[in-house]
């Protein structure tokens, strides 16, 4: 479904963000990013649905070039769902606007189909009651399963999730990775990146490991949560999971 | 010397109506074109394309080192030699206002595209709307909303400004006041008239402003 092959990046001439990045993601998989910060997961994250133009390599999802200038990277984007660590839920529509926007503007379908659709979702991510409600009325969480919602309504072929549940307060963190889990039983496609390491080891089939813009590893969580082979990862579980 | 005689103003009533409504027309219209093309300026300075930023720039700095005034008479003295007929006067000093607008509102908008998170635009386009739609939809909205009192501002400094148009000869509240002056005899109460009109639409729109400022800091 997904697949990176050498990428890199550079922020400016000197500093290498992504260093040969390569991955690939089998449909219906569930992927876990995680590293420590700076290492430029995010970054990679963001490669796959073009929000971040990398300079060299190659970016496939379901056979279409993300790189590829003859890509209609709009009309990729909309078959790829992104959830970001501050939600970025449009603050001037409510909720159910939110998720009407994109099913009424991109996919062109009518008003009263696009809140049906997304008075479904809401119901699904247990969010029914605040559909008429203001981003700023919503806690972290909420916001955060409304921004899922949002993602969904497109119809995706794969998720993408930057930090999702980073920005939030402990206590809402469950109810966000409860949305989570129900997408990857249903068979999403996700990659997720996470400090999360009980969500990895519970739903992700595999966890990459990044440091210094590099992929270190490459597991299934058994193996990785197990027995990572490198030692910077085993460095980085033993500082995550030590407490 | 003080023996006022205010009768003067309901006597011309409809000649003073006539030119609040040249006011009111050249700011309104003004301020409509104003900001259009400072939206479209706004955007050309934070598009990633340097020739188009470059222009814009310069079309701003340009226009906001020369006194309005100046603006006006270039439009007026030089536009008919131009285009080798008249343009009248009404549309030369709607165009130099436009223009000249323009500069200090492109400015105050793309302040306000800056201050909207850029995480809304990542936001925006990872749901597959366009970069125009993105602007359009969820931007520019945001960005008006946080710029309204300042844009306000700028509005009552127009409708100031307008005054102005007595150069070219054009009727406005101002002049029309300023005739009836002459003629009558009345310099004292129409000027004290017109002041206090002034005064009191500029008040009013101020507490309008501040009343926006509070309301959008809670």
């Amino acid at each position: 479904m997904i697949e990176m092959k050498s990428v890199n990046k550079w922020y400016g001439k000197t500093f290498q963000v992504l260093k040969d990045c390569s991955l690939s993601v089998a449909k219906g998989e569930v992927i876990v990013v995680c590293g420590p910060s700076g290492s430029g997961k995010s970054t990679l994250i963001k490669t796959v649905n073009g929000l971040e133009p990398i300079n060299s390599g190659e970016i496939t999802v379901a056979g279409t070039s993300i790189t590829a200038k003859s890509t209609n990277l709009d009309r990729m984007r909309s078959k790829i769902g992104m959830v970001f660590q501050n939600f970025e839920l449009f603050p001037h529509m409510n909720v159910t606007e939110n998720i009407k926007l994109g099913q009424i503007k991109v996919l062109g379908r009518r008003p009263a189909e696009a809140e049906t659709k997304a008075l479904a979702l809401l119901d699904r991510v247990g969010l029914a009651e605040q559909a008429s409600k203001y981003p700023s009325q919503l806690s972290g969480g909420q916001q955060q399963r409304v921004a899922i919602a949002r993602g969904l309504a497109m119809e995706p072929m794969a998720m993408l999730f930057d930090e999702p549940t980073s920005a939030l307060d402990p206590e809402m963190i469950n109810e966000v990775l409860d949305v989570m889990v129900g997408l990857a039983k249903d068979g999403m496609t996700m990659m997720v990146v996470t400090h999360e390491m009980g969500f990895a080891r519970k739903v992700a089939d595999r966890v990459v490991f990044m440091d210094h813009g590099e992929i270190v590893e490459d597991a299934t969580s058994t193996d990785f949560f197990g027995s990572p082979r490198s030692e910077r990862a085993q460095e980085f579980l033993s500082k995550i999971l030590n407490h | 010397m003080f023996d006022l005689d205010f009768s003067v103003i309901p006597a011309n009533s409809s000649l003073l109506w006539e030119g609040m409504k040249m006011t009111f027309l050249l700011t309104g219209l003004a301020i409509v074109g104003g900001i259009v093309l400072g939206t479209f300026l706004a955007l050309l300075r934070i598009a990633k394309v340097p020739v188009l930023a470059q222009i814009a720039a310069a079309y701003v700095n340009f226009f906001r080192s020369l006194p309005l005034i100046l603006v006006i008479f270039w439009l007026f003295f030089l536009v008919p030699l131009i285009l080798g007929r008249p343009v009248g006067a009404f549309s030369s000093v709607l165009v130099a206002f436009i223009m000249f607008e323009a500069a200090y509102y492109s400015e105050i908008i793309r302040a306000g595209i800056n201050s909207v998170r850029p995480g809304q635009l990542a936001a925006a386009r990872a749901i597959g709307l366009t970069y125009g739609q993105s602007m359009r939809y969820i931007v520019l909205p945001q960005a008006f909303r946080a710029m309204t009192p300042i844009l306000l501002t700028q509005a009552i400094i127009l409708f100031q400004d307008t005054s102005l148009v007595y150069v070219v000869g054009l009727r406005d509240f101002l002049v029309s006041a300023e005739i009836v002056a002459n003629r009558d005899q009345k310099l004292v109460e129409m000027f004290l008239f017109v002041a206090v009109v002034y005064f009191t639409f500029c008040f009013v729109a101020s507490m309008g402003v501040r009343f926006l400022q509070k309301r959008l800091a809670t």
